[in-house]
């Protein structure tokens, strides 16, 4: 069954929405109802720049059973060019051309189905550009 | 006028070469080569499907109509390989683009010609005033069965349009399409493949369709081959689409431009519609381009378009289709081709 989880994240993964403190400006990705700089619980709706960097990088080589077909792949901290930080597979490369401060790209992929038979879940993955 | 306000294209990085599948299958790679005039195609990742595709083509749209995507009144993915049997992919390109929820949304499946099938519809509902602008797209990831002469050229790809009233940078000066019942090509309800019908899938079906709709519109909007700068024909291979052209007075040089099949083979419903994007990326204000698509079942749509000034504006907004199609490609071999197509039985 589709999580309420998935369905509830949906802004986030498929549009990089993310809330601006009206008080203090800062960024927060996914969306919060405090805000951490300054205690606000007042947001304005924004967007993430879909360009960043790598800020660094591990590489998956025993992955979860979704994940299997895939290893070897690599999780990376991606700095997007409005400063927040997230975390992202790096697709369609090998581990071996990851670098840190190396320019990406935030796309719109397949995260995992649930089985043959239910939902597919969406989302964004950051590939080097 | 009534055009196009915006498009865009998208094409997975991965790539398998001709030699790669007919070594498999003990095929002499140059017949083949020689024979459908193709090099290598595009091949989906294994996190990439219709829905993916689409929605990264029509970001680039976006990106070069520089509207608002909640104006979107209407948008329709045509495809043959919609990752769900029920459940719309326009749904998810929707969301994904930020156009929910005042939108008419649907799923279109005609063969290879679902994606200019979207773009008509698209295009009809902007001319009647039921909507301010209405996007079109053409995505598939292409099935070929193991060893079948598709195999060398089922694709993956897509191309997105955006239709309205201002800004126009391309303008549609006709449509016409020609469709009969024609049982050329097919997959039944829960088949893994499709199925062909040989030699009939030639001279009664995409000629007789691409011919058929191709000279109608000639005809009927009174323009002469030579008054065009660009024509667009579906590429199924490398061959019928340049023997179509030939056979309606068209010469290789109009053709080039959007006869992208060597590099990019067959993406379906996404073929007709990204030659005519790349196309897009080299035209001059007041160029005339012709695009037929064709689909099997069987059916042709035709459309006279006229550039405008707006294009130069516009091409250079988003990655053009050319770099998509030479740039930071990985080859895959056929071991690997077959993982990613999903043609390995495995476990849950």
């Amino acid at each position: 069954m589709p999580s309420p989880g998935y369905r509830r994240e949906m802004p986030q993964r498929y549009r990089l929405e993310a809330a601006k403190c009206k008080k203090c400006g800062k960024v927060s990705f996914p969306p919060r109802l405090v805000c951490s700089g300054c205690g606000s619980r007042e947001f304005d709706k924004t967007k993430l720049s879909d360009n960043g960097k790598i800020v660094t990088y591990t590489t998956i080589r025993v992955a979860p059973a979704q994940f299997t077909t895939q290893v070897p792949y690599s999780i990376a901290i991606v700095e997007v060019d409005n400063g927040v930080r997230i975390t992202t597979q790096v697709v369609d490369c090998k581990p071996e051309d990851l670098e840190i401060g190396k320019k990406v790209k935030l796309v719109f992929r397949k995260l995992y189905s649930e089985g043959h038979t239910g939902i597919i879940c969406y989302g964004y993955k950051a590939i080097l550009i | 006028m009534i055009g196009i306000v915006g498009y865009g294209s998208y094409l997975p990085r991965y790539r398998i070469k001709v030699e790669d599948i007919a070594h498999q299958w003990g095929r002499d790679s140059e017949t083949i080569k020689r024979g459908l005039l193709l090099k290598e195609k595009t091949v989906p990742g294994l996190d990439e499907d219709t829905i993916t595709i689409s929605v990264e083509a029509a970001k680039n749209a976006l990106k070069r109509a520089g509207i608002d995507p909640g104006e979107i009144g209407a948008l329709y993915i045509g495809s043959e390989s919609h990752p769900y049997a029920v459940k719309p992919s326009g749904t998810v390109v929707a969301e994904a683009l930020g156009v929910v929820p005042n939108v008419h949304i649907a799923d279109y499946e005609f063969a290879c010609k679902a994606g200019t099938e979207a773009m008509f519809v698209a295009y009809g509902l902007v001319k009647a005033d039921l909507v301010k602008y209405a996007m079109g797209v053409g995505a598939d990831t292409s099935q070929g069965a193991p060893g079948d002469a598709l195999e060398f050229s089922a694709s993956a790809g897509g191309s997105a349009f955006i239709f309205g009233k201002e800004d126009v940078v391309a303008d549609v000066l006709d449509t016409f399409s020609y469709t009969t019942d024609t049982p050329d090509f097919w997959r039944r309800e829960g088949a893994f493949y499709p199925l062909h019908g040989g030699r009939f899938t030639g001279i009664p079906a995409y000629f007789k369709h691409v011919l058929g709709a191709g000279k109608a519109i000639l005809e009927r909007s009174g323009y002469k081959p030579s008054d065009f700068a660009y024509a667009i024909f579906h590429m199924p291979n490398g061959k019928f689409p340049l023997t179509a052209g030939k056979k309606l007075g068209f010469t290789k040089e109009q053709m080039e431009p959007g006869w992208i099949v060597p590099l990019m083979g067959n993406t379906y419903s996404g073929s007709s519609p990204t030659g005519f994007s790349a196309t897009l990326d080299i035209a001059k204000p007041k160029d005339l381009i012709l695009l037929v698509s064709f689909g099997s079942g069987a059916g042709s749509d035709a459309f006279i378009f006229k550039m405008t000034d707006r294009i130069n504006e516009v091409r250079d907004k988003a990655e053009k289709l050319k770099s998509m199609l030479e740039n930071n490609r990985i080859y895959l071999d056929y071991g690997q081709y077959a993982k990613y197509r999903g043609k390995i039985i495995m476990n849950e």
